[in-house]
This record gives C-alpha cells, sequence and structure tokens, in this order.
C-alpha cells in the first residue's frame, strides 16, 4: 500500500465521529454524495432528518435510508392551507409516515409535524411503537382528539414534550390529562394552549405536582387564575408560562395568590396567553418584566392603550414581541423606547377588514425600526405603508432575514403618493443582504419583481399576491433568486409564458404554488412533460363535484388514470390551484379525487 | 371556512347538491367562463384581479393571511366569547332570481349591512341578472321572507336562515322602503 493511500484510510468510527459536528441538513446531505462508502456511513449514523415536503419522498424509503432515525421532522400541506385556499381531504396524512417509522426506526424520540393530517390511530400506534419517544411537537395539523392525545400522555413513559401549536382538536372531554403515569412525570414542555374546552383542574394540579422538571408549561383559556396560581406555586422553576384566563377581582384571594407566585418565578423568560386579561392582572406581571425574553400577547386584545404601555415599558431584555395592532403606533413607540434588544416582532390585525379603523400605520413600524436596530424578524399587519417609510426601515434595520408586510386592503398604493411599492420593497431587498423570508402586498408592478430578482440573493422564500403586471415579473423571480425554495403566488397576472420560463428552476426548488392566477392546462401539461421528476398537480374542486353530481351522488374516486377530465380537449382552461414539487416519490398515491397529478 | 370542521363541510356540501342547478356536462361549450366555486367566500378570489380599489375591499377568501385557529380567535372575542359563534360561522344559502346557482356567505364574516350588501355585490354582479336593481329579502326563523335592513344586525344574524337577492319590484310587496 502507497503511502499516499494510507493518509486517506480513517476507519467508519472516525469518519462518523467527524461528520457528527455537521448538525446543519444540507451539509450531510452533501457529504452522503461524495462516495458509496460516506453515504453509508452517513445514513447510518444519520439522527435527525428533516423532510420540508412530506410527498418529496415515500416514507419507507426515508425510514429504509436512515434507521437510526432519532428524530423526524414532516411538514405536509403548502403554506397556503393555513389561509383555507388547500380545500379539506387534500392530503397530508400522517399515518404513512409513522407506519413506516414503526417498521424500521423503533428508536424513534421525537417527531415534529407542520401542517398534517394526525388520526388518533396514529397516535395510538406511536405511542405504542416507540419505546424511548420523548418529544411530540404539533403545529397547524388536524384530524385527532383528545384521545389520541390521552393514548400519547399514557403509554409514552419517557414523554418529555408534549407542544400542540394552533391545531384543530376536536375536544371529547378533559380525561386525557388524567392518562399521564401515576408516578413522577419526565415533563419538561407541555403546551396545550389551543384545546378549546374545559380542563380538569384538579388533574391538572396533580399532574403539575408530579412533574418536578417542568420548565414549559402553556395552558388553554380554561384554566382560571387560582389553578395558575397554586400551578405557579408549584413549578418556581418555571421558564415559559402560557397563562389561562388572566381575569380576577381585586380582592380576591386568588389574585393574591397570583402576585406572590409570580413573584416566585425567578426564571421566567417567555410569557404568552393572556386570555381575557385584566388590568389588575397585568399589575401582577410588571415585576417579572425586566427578565422577559419572550412575550406574546396576540390573543389578548384586552392589553391596550395604557395598559399595554404600562406593561412593555419595563420589558427591556424583550427579544421576542407578538402583539395586535390594537396597540397603536403609540404603543408601538413605547416599544421602541424601551426593548432595544428587539429581533422579532409580529403585529397581528385586531380586526379582519380593511375597512376597520386604522390601529397601526407606518409611523409605528418606521419608530420601531429607529429605536430597535437590531430587529432581524417581522411580521406587519397594517391598513397602508408608503415607499419613504419602508426605504427608511430598511436604512434603520439592514439585518432582516425575515420580512412579511401585509397590507389588509389588496393592491393599495403609497397613499402619499399614490404610487406602487416598488422602491420600498425594493430598498428592503437592496438593504437586507441576507434576507430569506420575504411577503409582499399593496400595489406592486413588474418592477418590484425586477429588484427582487436582483438583489434578494439569499432569498428561499417568498409570498406574493395581488401583484405584478405581466410574465415578466415571475420570470425576474425564477431567474434571479438563486437560493429560492418556496414560491407561492395567488391572485396575479402571470401565465403559462412565466410558469414555462424556466421549467429547470423547479428541480432546485422545494415547491411552486399558484392560485388564482392566468395559468392554463396546456401551460401544465407541458410543465409536466418537459419535468418528469416534478409531480404537477392541480386542483380543480368544480369538476369533481360535476363528475360527482352525475353518478347520482355516489362518491366516486376518479384515479389519476382516468383521463376523462383532463384529456376531455379544452386545455385552454384555466387552472384555478396549481402546485408542483420536485420528488423522488413519483405520483401520489393517495390523491383525492379533486387533485389530478398530470 | 373560518373553523369549519370535516362533519361541517360534508353538510354543507350534501345542502348544496339538493339546491344547486347543473350547468351541463363537463367539458360541454355551456360551462361558465369563469369555474364557479361551491363555497361562499371563495368568490373573489377568482374576481379580484378584475377588481381595483375600494370595491375590492369586500371579502377575500383566505385574505389576510390570517391562520384560521387566530381568524376564530378573533371572532369569538368580537361576540363577546359566545358559545355558539365558537363553533364556526353563520353559513347561509343566498339565492339570487336568474342566477344559475347559489352561493353561501358566512354572516359573521360582515359587521353589519352595509358590508353585507357589498359582499353580496361582489359575488353576484357576474350575473346577467344583477344588471337590474334588486332588494335582498331573508327568510327567517319562521318561514316568512322579510326584507333586510329593518332591526338590528345583531338580531338579524341571529334569526337570519337564508338570502334572497330579488328583483326590485318583485320585492315592493315586502316594505315600503327599498
Amino acid at each position: 500500500m502507497k503511502v499516499q493511500s494510507a493518509m486517506f484510510y480513517f476507519p467508519e468510527e472516525v469518519i462518523e465521529h467527524i461528520f457528527s459536528f455537521l448538525t446543519h441538513h444540507p451539509d450531510r446531505n452533501t457529504v452522503s454524495t461524495v462516495c458509496k462508502a460516506w453515504y453509508k456511513i452517513e445514513r447510518l449514523s444519520r439522527r435527525e432528518v428533516f423532510v420540508g415536503n412530506c410527498y418529496a419522498i415515500r416514507p419507507d424509503r426515508a425510514a429504509a435510508r436512515f434507521p437510526g432515525l432519532r428524530s423526524l421532522t414532516l411538514k405536509g400541506k403548502p403554506h397556503f392551507a393555513d389561509f383555507d385556499l388547500v380545500p379539506p381531504d387534500w392530503g397530508g396524512l400522517a399515518g404513512p409516515w409513522i407506519e413506516a417509522m414503526a417498521r424500521s426506526c423503533p428508536n424513534l424520540e421525537e417527531l415534529r409535524m407542520k401542517r398534517m393530517v394526525v388520526s388518533d390511530e396514529s397516535l395510538e400506534l406511536l405511542a405504542h411503537a416507540f419505546p424511548n419517544f420523548k418529544a411530540l411537537v404539533l403545529v397547524s395539523c388536524e384530524g385527532f382528539s383528545t384521545d389520541g392525545l390521552a393514548a400519547v400522555a399514557r403509554s409514552c413513559k419517557s414523554l418529555r414534550e408534549l407542544d400542540l401549536q394552533e391545531n384543530e382538536i376536536e375536544d371529547r372531554g378533559p380525561r386525557w390529562l388524567n392518562s399521564f403515569p401515576d408516578m413522577c412525570t419526565s415533563l419538561v414542555s407541555l403546551n396545550f394552549a389551543c384545546l378549546k374546552g374545559e380542563v380538569n383542574l384538579k388533574s391538572l394540579e396533580r399532574l403539575v405536582c408530579r412533574s418536578p422538571n417542568l420548565k414549559c408549561l402553556r395552558l388553554n383559556r380554561a384554566v382560571p387564575v387560582e389553578t395558575l396560581a397554586k400551578i405557579m406555586n408549584q413549578c418556581p422553576n418555571l421558564e415559559d408560562l402560557g397563562t389561562g384566563s388572566l381575569l380576577a377581582d381585586q380582592f380576591s384571594e386568588a389574585y393574591v395568590s397570583l402576585i406572590s407566585a409570580l413573584q416566585k418565578c425567578k426564571k421566567l423568560r417567555c410569557l404568552s396567553g393572556f386570555w381575557d386579561a385584566s388590568p389588575l392582572c397585568l399589575l401582577a406581571v410588571y415585576p417579572i418584566c425586566a427578565n422577559l425574553t419572550g412575550l406574546n400577547l396576540s390573543y389578548a386584545p384586552t392589553v391596550q392603550g395604557q395598559d399595554f404601555i404600562n406593561l412593555i415599558q419595563h420589558c427591556v431584555k424583550l427579544l421576542r414581541l407578538w402583539v395586535l395592532d390594537s396597540v397603536g403606533d403609540k404603543g408601538l413607540a413605547v416599544v421602541a423606547s424601551a426593548c432595544k434588544e428587539l429581533q422579532e416582532l409580529r403585529v397581528f390585525p385586531s380586526d379582519l377588514f380593511a375597512a376597520g379603523p386604522a390601529t397601526v400605520t407606518e409611523e409605528g413600524l418606521v419608530a420601531i425600526s429607529t429605536g430597535c436596530p437590531k430587529l432581524n424578524s417581522l411580521l406587519y399587519f397594517c391598513h397602508s405603508m408608503t415607499n419613504s417609510a419602508l426605504i427608511t426601515v430598511s436604512k434603520n434595520c439592514p439585518n432582516f432575514t425575515r420580512f412579511r408586510l401585509c397590507i389588509l386592503e389588496p393592491r393599495k398604493p403609497d397613499p402619499a403618493t399614490n404610487e406602487p411599492l416598488d422602491e420600498g420593497f425594493g430598498a428592503v431587498v437592496k438593504t437586507c443582504k441576507n434576507l430569506r423570508r420575504f411577503s409582499i402586498s399593496g400595489l406592486l408592478t413588474d418592477q418590484v419583481f425586477y429588484y427582487i430578482g436582483k438583489y434578494a440573493k439569499a432569498l428561499e422564500m417568498l409570498s406574493i399576491a395581488f401583484a405584478g403586471d405581466t410574465d415578466q415579473g415571475m420570470t425576474y423571480v425564477l431567474n434571479g433568486c438563486k437560493n429560492l425554495r418556496k414560491l407561492e403566488i395567488r391572485d396575479c397576472p402571470f401565465g403559462d409564458g412565466a410558469l414555462l420560463a424556466d421549467v429547470t428552476k423547479y428541480e432546485t426548488m422545494r415547491s411552486l404554488w399558484m392560485s388564482s392566477c392566468d395559468i392554463s392546462l396546456r401551460g401544465c401539461k407541458a410543465l409536466a412533460t418537459k419535468m418528469p421528476s416534478l409531480n404537477v398537480e392541480i386542483i380543480n374542486e368544480w369538476e369533481a363535484e360535476m363528475e360527482e353530481n352525475l353518478n347520482n351522488g355516489v362518491a366516486e374516486v376518479i384515479s389519476n388514470n382516468n383521463n376523462k377530465h383532463i384529456n376531455n380537449g379544452n386545455d385552454e382552461r384555466k387552472v384555478e390551484k396549481l402546485y408542483v414539487y420536485r420528488t423522488v416519490g413519483g405520483p401520489r398515491t393517495d390523491a383525492p379525487d379533486f387533485v389530478w397529478t398530470l | 371556512m373560518e373553523g369549519q370542521t370535516q362533519a361541517r363541510y360534508d353538510a354543507e356540501v350534501d345542502n348544496l347538491k339538493d339546491t344547486e342547478l347543473r350547468l351541463g356536462l363537463p367539458g360541454s361549450d355551456e360551462e361558465p367562463k369563469k369555474a364557479p366555486k361551491k363555497r361562499g367566500l371563495e368568490d373573489s378570489s377568482v374576481k379580484a384581479p378584475a377588481e381595483t380599489g375600494p370595491t375590492a375591499k369586500a371579502q377575500v377568501v383566505g385574505w389576510p393571511p390570517v391562520r384560521s385557529y387566530r381568524k376564530n380567535s378573533i371572532q369569538m372575542v368580537k361576540k363577546g366569547g359566545d358559545q355558539n359563534n365558537e363553533k364556526g360561522g353563520m353559513l347561509v344559502k343566498v339565492s339570487m332570481d336568474g342566477a344559475p346557482y347559489l352561493r353561501k356567505v358566512d354572516l359573521n364574516m360582515y359587521k353589519g349591512y352595509r358590508e353585507l350588501r357589498e359582499g353580496l355585490d361582489v359575488m353576484f354582479k357576474c350575473f346577467p341578472a344583477a344588471k337590474d336593481e334588486f332588494a335582498v329579502a331573508y327568510e327567517d326563523k319562521d318561514g316568512d321572507l322579510m326584507l333586510v335592513g329593518d332591526v338590528p344586525w345583531e338580531m338579524f344574524i341571529t334569526s337570519c336562515k337564508k338570502l334572497r337577492i330579488m328583483k326590485g319590484n318583485e320585492a315592493i310587496g315586502l316594505s315600503s322602503s327599498p
């Protein structure tokens, strides 16, 4: 053996050890492509897998490739499903994934899912198939009930984390909380804030008593102040608290115990909940504000005006703030003066109508940008915005990685000049070199897309609505944004020309969504023909319903092999909703009748 | 569709099937230019590109981009956390004399009569029948046909079971004021 060859020989264990320092998924994906040996070592030592689109790969294949898998993250429905643009029964089923993992990856410890449909049966299977299961995180999911939660609570003996964020959960009663083991639990984090129903308060108190490791606890609205106070007395080490309903009388025992309990929790860093919060209960919170790094008041419309100002002015270490626009420009000005460390701000609408009273404007945003130069993540709903404000904001805060601005009225121009907002958003992409996520709104022409294509080189996700003039707009983006992964478009005049401008681009992206645009069936078919490695799916509810009716209401699954609709001659029909994604899994086998894979 | 469960969605589909008029076989030339939507809230999404400015204030599906979960919370608060409203929207059928199919609207999504009128305007203005002057009537709990606008809004939305857009001259018998 030559000396040079010997130098390149490392035992597998050494290579595996080197790989263990690669925590970033793309890096691990890259090393697996170097050679067969590295592929094998990497896949056997891989502990965490992130699947951004659950249809990009068959569950069995993923499970077979990574038998040592401990942590799986899955995302299902397209992002616009959050806004009701995807019909129910579209898919995103967790069942096949959990089943595949149960067969091949018994060491699974963590499962994180977003926008997926999870059944109680699947949760039952999960509870029994993975003896070391530790963490279940469900975000924006649906399809299960509190019975499923009970199964997890009962059978996952090592459960540390049960985190339910904004899911649609069928409430079958408060019994599920009783299902946790009678002895000490290993719970570190429990979040059931999104449960709509009643909670058995005694069960909750007992559970907290026997969970000495609890650091994060987020309650739902049904938990009153009395119980909150009792719980907090039990867990002085709590770091993250989501209150229940914060309603109490001044001289009530509940209120007094709340104050003393809060003062004991020296480690509290993150607060949320605040349902029905009365000014009195807010007073109780002041003593702990100085140490808070995270505050979520976005479900607390009662916290506004002077109450908000009194609260927020103490929060000098705040990094993350979520509020409603009812705090007004005045409230935001106080945030700007008090929260100098602020990194993330989200301002949600308290009224969904553009016609409602204006609450925050461009002034509030400019004030924030002036006072909080460390701001890097923004979600801002407002009634109007000006170019000059956006230009100022980007000058003040060049570090944006996420910038989402939603002007409530579609296509609204700059009210000061009546011009489109191209220059304002253009300034953001020119200045913020690290911008990864961008959502734009208001009156926008192709010009803004020219800027995005030219300057937004780090951009990974772009959301567009009611914008642009011609196909050129979308083409600028496809041609210019080298790192684009997700593009979602609604109600824009982009047609087949834009769709087909750069078809190989879609292979470098996770997915493309286009709804209420100007694309035709012919264009979509052309895309499907040119790019067999993509799934080109159209969602067409009207025609599927027509077919059902013709069969006298008998529900008939129209398989994708049945070309009755797709090939009945009229390819000029406009496509209402298009979803394109790269995949190695082939066409979906679970597509409902209104989803056609071309 | 805010906050609707699967069961509610199924029930809605069944209701629509019972009453909708058909347009013909798929693929025939009688198909309308724009595929009609079966869910009442999804109309404006198709028409929005043609609208500009203030008329676009009417309800557009999926806009503003706020998660259903949060939207439901906003509505719950507005109604003072009323248990009834927590279950989802108040969907009622809307028929228009001369239109080929019915629509559905969620009465909870409107703040008052003006917004409702604007919303119906947007939804139905593509139909030829809309060129005439029309009046909006509703069927109440007792099955009586009443003119919209006489009672306070809150009372109206609890008693309204169905909406009907009638030709102006037919509505004269309902009330002295249009």
